[in-house]
């Protein structure tokens, strides 16, 4: 407490971490929405913050975006604190957040254009990143049209693209890729890795721990208003026992031999479901290397699986392992992800 | 004048390295960007053109040849030189609407948001959406006048006073929109602004002197329609128009015009900066 970094204005004589929180609180009415938050995301890398509905992952980019002013604590992007130097922190930042703010009677690269004149680029300088950023999300032939014709993975990218127009130095996305279908999440995560290869700083939000793992250096998991757990996305899935392998075997006499053959492929035991006819193991992090050799280990016996193949740990077992009472809040459950498919992770244990 | 100094004092507060000049001259650029970002709007939006232009032409014809029938007025050239500022000023209020619902709408879609992370002037979203508005009012107001001179309307007055009636028209449509950008800004949500911008806006424009005397109207009525701004207003524009005592409101409309500008640009302001 109070021996973090030291705020600064003034980009240049900045070298701590390129977002910097230190127990920031936040309420609305008797809503608790940030109960002490601390996070720290070093320059040029990518930090995924991974919650439930109602964590307040919307708040806390909120409050970073200096749309909130937090009610406790401190927030610095590149050194300048969000409460006291909103200004400076706009120059510099770019967000997209939760829903898209494309103007839908206006065409792409009008869009664009306008986010252009608002950072107050010249003509040409407007023309020429507009070009660029609809090369870059793959946009060029609809650049043109009015935006209201465009896919939900269009219009997300559009939006993405908007953020990003003044070359900011660290971009907040605010679940980039709720309520898209997976081959538009698919683009969305190109473009996403494509904004980090060029060295900006990324804070994202999420509710997929698939996402998280695929596009961050680093994750926190936040419920409640609190971080929870935070590290890389192979430190998390090591604490919840990582990948799970599963597979069936229709010979139903081989079953134990089958059994038998894939214990002592990882320090877990393997389980057997009768309902579901289905063996599974927890194989850690390296999920491939045990599904190779359960492969090899099962044909040189002659037994045949169906349906092998290795299950990712899902937010709700990321939670179920961390807090115990799954990634759903009270109340404002969404129907997603039910309570069938947590029991049958129980009964795997 | 009052109005763009008090706007411009609120501009880019919080941005204080840089010399006032060079502030204001971002801030025109900003508020130019929106500006143009809402004429591209309007000229993809049929349903926009519907409720500037054809609305309130069909408000005009009910009026004279619906209802005008049966309205007695003392004027000149009977109901229709009557109606025609009426319709004018009530036409300007009911334009604001389209700010409030606006707004509402930016705000509900997070665009507000997105501008209010942006280093941008804090009244550029305001003052662009109100220039806008100025010009779509401009524009309205043309065309109801054009379709008043087909039928029937005529200045009695000379050419310079009909100038000020328009003027004083569009002004009060403006004050009129700072009130909506406020309410709109302040209730955040797009259903609840339409329901609530009628709530205030037909009382308001109904209970006036712009369709009938307001000696028509029972008693208690008239207490509050002899006094509430949108009748002096358009008292004042009918003279002008018409012919008459010109000095009887002109303090009052513009004291009262003044000072809802002054009281809710302000709030508005003031809303814009909290909305999220
Ligand atoms: N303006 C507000 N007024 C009152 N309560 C709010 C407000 N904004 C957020 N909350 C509450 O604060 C809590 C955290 O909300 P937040 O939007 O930050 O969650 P989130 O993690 O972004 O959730 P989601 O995944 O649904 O977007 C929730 O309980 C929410 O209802
Ligand atoms: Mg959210």
């Amino acid at each position: 407490m109070g021996s973090g970094p030291q705020s600064s204005v003034g980009s240049t004589a900045w070298d701590g971490p390129a977002i910097y929180v230190e127990d920031v609180h936040k309420s609305f009415g008797d809503v608790r929405a940030l109960r002490g938050v601390d996070l720290a995301v070093e320059r040029g890398t990518v930090l995924g913050v991974l919650g439930p509905n109602g964590a307040g992952k919307t708040t806390a980019v909120k409050i970073l975006t200096t749309l909130l002013r937090p009610d406790r604590g401190r927030a610095l992007v590149e050194g300048r604190d969000v409460a006291r130097s909103p200004a400076a922190v706009r120059e510099i930042i770019g967000l997209a957040g939760q829903s898209t703010a494309i103007q839908e009677e206006l065409t792409g690269r009008e869009n664009l254009d306008i986010m252009g004149r608002l950072y107050h680029l010249d003509r040409a300088s407007r023309r020429r990143r507009a070009g660029e950023l609809l090369e870059r999300f793959d946009l060029v032939g609809a650049a043109d049209r009015p935006t209201k014709g465009y896919s939900g993975g269009m219009q997300r990218r559009l939006d993405l693209a908007l953020s990003l127009v003044s070359h900011p130095q660290v971009v907040f996305l605010d679940e980039p890729t709720t309520g898209l279908d997976p081959r538009s999440r698919l683009a969305v995560w190109d473009v996403i890795r494509e904004m980090v290869a060029s060295g900006t700083t990324l804070l994202l939000t999420t509710q997929y721990l698939e996402e998280a793992d695929a596009l961050a250096n680093e994750i926190v998991v936040v419920d409640r208003g609190t971080v929870i757990a935070s590290g890389t996305s192979q430190e998390l899935k090591n604490r919840i026992g990582g990948d799970v392998l599963q597979f069936s075997v229709v010979q139903r006499d081989r079953r134990a031999e089958a059994l038998e053959a894939v214990s002592g492929l990882s320090s877990a035991e393997p389980l057997y479901d009768e309902e579901t006819a289905r063996i599974s193991l927890r194989v850690g992090a390296d999920g491939s290397k045990a599904l190779v050799e359960t492969v090899r280990r099962l044909d040189a016996l002659g037994i045949h699986p169906e349906d092998l193949g290795i299950r990712r740990p899902s937010l709700d077992d990321v939670f179920l392992s961390l807090t115990g009472h799954g990634a759903e809040q009270d109340g404002d459950a969404p129907k997603r992800r039910g309570r069938g498919r947590r029991a049958r992770i129980r009964r795997e244990r | 004048m009052t109005t763009t100094k008090s706007l411009s004092s609120l501009v880019a507060l919080d941005m204080p390295s840089q010399p006032k000049a060079h502030r204001l001259r971002l801030a025109a650029a900003d508020t130019a960007a929106l500006n143009r970002r809402e004429f591209l709007i309007w000229m993809r939006n049929p349903a926009f053109i519907f409720f500037t232009v054809i609305q309130p032409v069909m408000f005009v014809l009910l009026f004279r040849y619906v209802f005008g029938g049966s309205i007695l007025v003392t004027v000149p050239g009977g109901y229709v030189d009557y109606l025609m500022p009426g319709i004018i000023a009530q036409s300007a209020a009911f334009a604001s609407f389209a700010t409030a619902i606006s707004l509402a709408r930016q705000l509900q879609k997070g665009v507000i948001d997105r501008f209010r992370a942006m280093p941008m002037a804090r009244s550029a979203v305001l003052l662009g959406r109100l220039t806008a508005d100025t010009v779509r009012l401009v524009v309205t107001l043309l065309v109801i006048l054009g379709v008043g001179y087909a039928v029937g309307f005529r200045f009695h007055n000379g050419a310079v006073p009909a100038l000020v009636m328009m003027v004083l028209g569009v002004a009060l449509g403006v004050t009129i929109c700072t009130v909506s950008a406020y309410v709109g800004l302040a209730v955040k949500d797009e259903e609840a602004v339409s329901s609530f911008g009628l709530v205030w806006l037909f009382p308001l424009t109904f209970v006036s002197s712009a369709f009938v005397p307001v000696q028509s109207m029972p008693g208690w009525l008239q207490a509050f329609a002899k006094n509430q701004p949108v009748t002096l207003v358009i008292d004042e524009m009918r003279s002008l128009a018409l012919g008459g005592p010109l000095a009887l409101h002109a303090w009052q409309s513009a004291a009262w015009l003044i000072g809802i500008v002054a009281v809710f640009v302000p709030l508005a302001v003031r809303a814009y900066r909290r909305a999220s």
